[in-house]
């Protein structure tokens, strides 16, 4: 049976009940561009989402070489032919006629077109000029979630066994960062426990600030589609906002901002006081119960529902249900790693399943999700602050290892310290250290905190800046060398999701102008600067994508994440695979863990561990004494009071968040007509009771104010919890008057005007959920309701037009057997 | 007055002290973001420590609660500690990431002065079968050893890139 359906007005589109245990019935979800019919598709070339870490398999309708449309993969695990909203429309933006064609380089202070040869030629002349005086400290690399794995990879070689630089991350510390650390903590390595098929077994599944309806719209799917079916599970959710998740929760608990460890402390009080451990789990598996429950004996629910401002019969509620549960899938976002406390916070989820003993089974599982595409290359290819198969910086055995696959000196590999995180490389940049600075697809001119502090750091003279990405983004406007790149769809190369599961990603059509793969640009300078390994031979050997696969493959053999059993043929089949796959599990691995824990041991883990307050490390003699025989580890923690406390200037919490429409600082998502016209302008939002105190209204123009700066928007009236506010970030400037950052007409657009420059110092992943700030009024508003999307967590209170994409957001559902199940025409 | 008063005199004097010298390198290193919060937060412990050691002296005849009048001679501030490390250089002024390693080398060291005297404290209670001071120092310790334990984190991890800039 088919069906249209606008996607825009209902995002999640229609449903298919399935009962607990059974599979996932698909849905294919096909848009094409008003003027195709899918008889006119020449080709549809096999890919996976990038702009969300789901991993939606999907194929890319060509036709005349260009791409006019996409479809879900059926017989795909992740999304069995589904696609979210982003998936459906973003592509188009690929085609927009501002994208960057060919290099620029600043003369006279402007940005002016030049050519691939000059360009590379002055980043390698000024590499070499910076490496002579200043030595490899002077150079820094800050890179993506959303390239592909073989460019990830070939960065960090040149990064850390070329030039010798310890400071090279990725834009997934604002991510995931604190996914990758909570999973080091608990489990000695990193790697997600679980599986998203798990949701479709588990009888209970709790969301740990994941609005996971407006994150991963396509894992929301499949929830909504087990609540309409036999045996639904319950749902626990714990998001200040009234989110669609809140709505279909049996429990839904709304804390104050920066009290998690509180509220989770007190659920692991209930679960240890009602006698629902599981010892004989943690008698085999686990080491620290003692301390934990040492830590949480007088957190009672009544004391965190002093702090967390949340009822104490509902945080009772709450842990009964986990606490009961018989298949208990946690997953964790947003809200707790950008948020205070965060490691120690999303450490404590993980305990839950330990003291429970719910993990490595079908339906047990947790889930520390990403919120980008390919976050999880970045954590495997150590582009994000680990060393590449996750190795251990401070065991000399990893490092030698490494050294080994590259043929280098161990000490050609700086391992004196952990690898310098992003928000650490723009203090030296700001300081005057770091002289050089790299970014590839990113843009911190709007992502990163306190953004006039950024755009000064940026904007510096002695620091020389190369940009690459797809457009003049905010960031490229403050470059010294503009590097024009191609993206998903024209370039080849692999992803891996949130669940291990790995997808190629072939190209589709040409880039745009000179535009080159970022794994060309990087192949170019590695020949520029003619690196070398002990052997006189070239560093890097490869010259393709593929043949980046193949060195990864070498790098990865025997590590947890093993993709020895992969290849380009094999990922050119049905379906994604999850690692590790390798010889003894050819057709990968769903759950890790499955047998006890695997890479604990102190001769074999990742990292050696934090203190979870301070962040200290933690030796290998502390390790081994913690955890000789490599279980996974408890880790109690306090609570400790935000950095930010609301005041008598600054009476509110300001939260921030990305939503269903927009992703990332919405160079692709905003150059496409449905979401943008979906969600055009940044927004502000208050609880009923807090604009009614202050005589407030839906539509008004208000001014948001913290310590760092301001920004405006419209106000939207919803159910959030009173005296919070809520703007969603990554709203930046290249669409408006100017396009670098607000000044003249253009008042502050980006929420990161106001947040904060604080970090967690066990992830340093930062804080954009704890400012304190100020609401006031502009301009009464005319009539129109805010720009907000009625569709999700910021639905209005009042009476406001319904969001609607009309005709050209109507996508064709399919429920019929699908009938190709490869890339290739129809 | 024995030992164990002597000790808890001087304690309380150290926590004191090391609660103050973090809210001042916090203040000072504003800019470095990660040591401004933190360190604030870890004041908090030795503030803690302070006010609970001056309770448990009370029970000794001491009256510990209010500060000290003067700094205590044996206890530099940050200010000379960083100025007497440098002297003889010339034009000692340091540089801000330079300071920064120098400020956390003398908290490294008050709190390491912190953890002996409590190191002192639980030998001698347990000597005295002093129940409740060895209680208080059994809980009080382990957190003075993560203050130690964060400021040579930072060293390890700063000294690299602070030492290796032109200044
Ligand atoms: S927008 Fe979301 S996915 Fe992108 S960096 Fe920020 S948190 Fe990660």
């Amino acid at each position: 049976m088919d069906a249209s359906v606008d996607r825009i007005a209902n995002p999640w589109g229609g449903r298919t009940p399935y009962p607990r245990g059974a599979p996932w019935p698909y849905r294919v979800d096909t848009y094409l561009s008003e003027q195709n019919d899918p008889a006119d598709v020449e080709r549809w070339v096999q890919t996976a989402s990038i702009l969300h870490s789901d991993g939606d398999a999907m194929d890319v309708a060509v036709r005349d070489g260009r791409m006019v449309g996409v479809r879900g993969r059926a017989q795909d695990r992740v999304n069995r032919g589904r696609l979210g909203p982003k998936d459906l429309f973003a592509w188009q933006a690929n085609g927009s006629g501002d994208r960057l064609a060919r290099p620029m380089i600043r003369h006279d202070g402007q940005l002016v077109e030049s050519d691939w040869t000059t360009a590379m030629e002055r980043i390698v002349s000024r590499t070499k000029g910076l490496l002579e005086q200043q030595g490899a400290g002077s150079i820094g690399f800050y890179t993506s979630g959303q390239l592909f794995l073989e460019e990830y990879y070939t960065l960090t070689v040149l990064a850390r066994a070329g030039i010798g630089t310890n400071h090279l991350d990725g834009n997934t510390r604002l991510c995931t960062a604190t996914a990758a650390e909570a999973l080091k903590e608990s489990f000695g390595c990193d790697g997600q426990p679980g599986s998203y098929d798990d949701i479709d077994h588990a009888d209970t599944i709790a969301l740990f600030g994941h609005n996971i309806a407006e994150t991963q719209p396509v894992q929301w799917m499949r929830i909504l589609d087990r609540l309409e079916g036999h045996t639904s599970p319950r749902l626990v959710c714990v998001d200040p906002r009234p989110t669609p998740v809140a709505r279909h929760s049996t429990v839904h608990l709304a804390p104050r901002i920066g009290t998690n460890v509180a509220l989770l402390n007190a659920l692991l009080h209930e679960v240890i006081r009602t006698g629902r451990v599981d010892h004989d789990y943690l008698a085999a598996h686990t080491v620290g119960f003692e301390g934990l429950q040492e830590r949480v004996k007088d957190c009672t629910p009544a004391w965190a529902a002093g702090i967390c401002d949340v009822p104490a019969a509902r945080i009772i509620e709450a842990a009964e249900i986990i606490g009961v549960a018989d298949r208990l899938l946690s997953t964790v976002l947003q809200g707790i790693y950008q948020s205070h406390q965060a490691t120690a916070a999303a450490v404590q989820v993980n305990n839950l399943h330990l003291i429970r003993g719910m993990i490595g089974r079908p339906g047990a599982g947790v889930l520390q999700m990403n919120g980008q595409p390919s976050a999880q290359n970045t954590r495997e290819c150590g582009a994000n602050g680990d060393l590449p198969g996750f190795r251990n910086w401070a065991n000399d055995q990893h490092v030698t290892d490494l050294a080994g696959v590259w043929n280098v000196s161990a000490d050609a590999i700086p391992h004196y310290a952990p690898p310098t995180h992003a928000m650490q490389m723009f203090r030296y940049a700001e300081q005057g250290s770091i002289r050089m600075l790299w970014i590839s697809g990113t843009n911190p001119a709007v992502s990163l905190p306190e953004l006039a502090r950024i755009r000064s750091i940026l904007a510096q003279d002695r620091l020389f800046l190369v940009v690459q990405d797809l457009f003049l983004t905010e960031t490229a406007q403050l470059a010294d060398v503009v590097l024009p790149a191609a993206t998903w769809g024209e370039k080849t190369g692999t992803l891996t999701n949130a669940d291990r599961t790995v997808h190629l990603s072939e190209k589709a059509v040409e880039p745009p102008g000179e535009a080159k793969p970022d794994l060309d640009i990087f192949l170019d300078y590695a020949r520029g600067m003619d690196f070398r390994d002990k052997d006189g031979e070239p560093l890097i050997g490869w010259h393709d994508a593929e043949g980046a696969f193949e060195a990864w493959k070498r790098c990865s053999a025997g590590r947890p994440c093993d993709y020895t059993g992969l290849s380009y043929d094999i990922l050119r089949g049905e379906s994604g695979i999850q690692w590790p796959c390798n010889a003894q599990a050819p057709n990968g691995t769903e759950r890790l863990y499955t047998q006890g824990i695997s890479w604990a041991h102190p001769d074999t883990c990742e990292s050696y561990g934090k203190d979870l307050v301070t962040g200290a490390s933690d030796g290998v003699v502390d390790y081994q004494s913690l955890n000789p025989d490599g279980k996974a580890m408890i880790k109690p923690a306090e609570y400790l009071p935000p950095h930010e406390e609301p005041s008598e200037n600054y009476p509110f919490q300001l939260t921030t968040g990305r939503t269903i429409y927009h992703f990332h600082t919405r160079t692709k998502t905003a150059r496409a007509p449905q979401l943008n016209a979906a969600a055009p302008e940044v927004w502000v939002e208050a609880s009923a009771t807090d604009a009614a105190a202050l005589g407030l209204g839906e539509g008004d123009l208000v001014e948001v104010r913290t310590h760092r700066g301001s920004l405006r928007g419209h106000l939207r009236v919803t159910d959030i919890r009173q005296g919070l506010l809520f703007v969603p970030f990554h709203y930046g400037y290249w669409d408006t008057d100017t396009p670098a950052g607000p000044g003249g007409q253009t008042p502050g657009r980006a929420a990161n005007e106001t947040t904060v420059t604080d970090w967690d110092p066990v992830s340093k992943q930062p804080l954009f959920k704890t400012a304190a700030a100020a609401l006031t009024l502009v301009q009464r508003g005319a009539g129109p309701p805010a720009p907000a999307p009625t569709t999700t967590a910021s639905a209005p209170l009042g009476h406001v037009g319904a969001t609607e994409g009309g005709p050209t957001a109507r996508v064709r559902q399919s429920s019929n057997p699908p009938n190709s199940t490869r890339g290739e025409t129809t | 007055m024995n030992g164990i008063t002597l000790t808890l005199r001087a304690l309380h004097l150290g926590e004191q002290h090391l609660a103050r010298e973090l809210l001042t390198a916090a203040e000072r290193h504003r800019a470095e973001h990660e040591v401004h919060h933190v360190a604030i937060d870890l004041s908090r412990w030795s503030h803690e420590h302070a006010s609970r050691i001056a309770e448990a002296s009370r029970d000794h005849g001491l009256n510990l609660a209010d500060p000290p009048q003067a700094p205590h001679r044996a206890l530099p501030s940050l200010a000379a500690a960083a100025d007497e490390e440098t002297a003889g250089a010339p034009g000692s002024r340091l540089p801000p990431d330079l300071r920064l390693l120098y400020d956390l080398r003398h908290l490294h060291l008050m709190a390491t002065g912190n953890s002996l005297y409590w190191e002192m404290l639980v030998q001698g209670a347990q000597a005295a079968h002093e129940d409740a001071l060895l209680q208080l120092a059994s809980s009080c310790r382990p957190r003075t050893l993560r203050q130690i334990r964060w400021t040579n984190t930072m060293i390890k991890n700063l000294a690299p890139q602070a030492l290796q800039a032109l200044h």
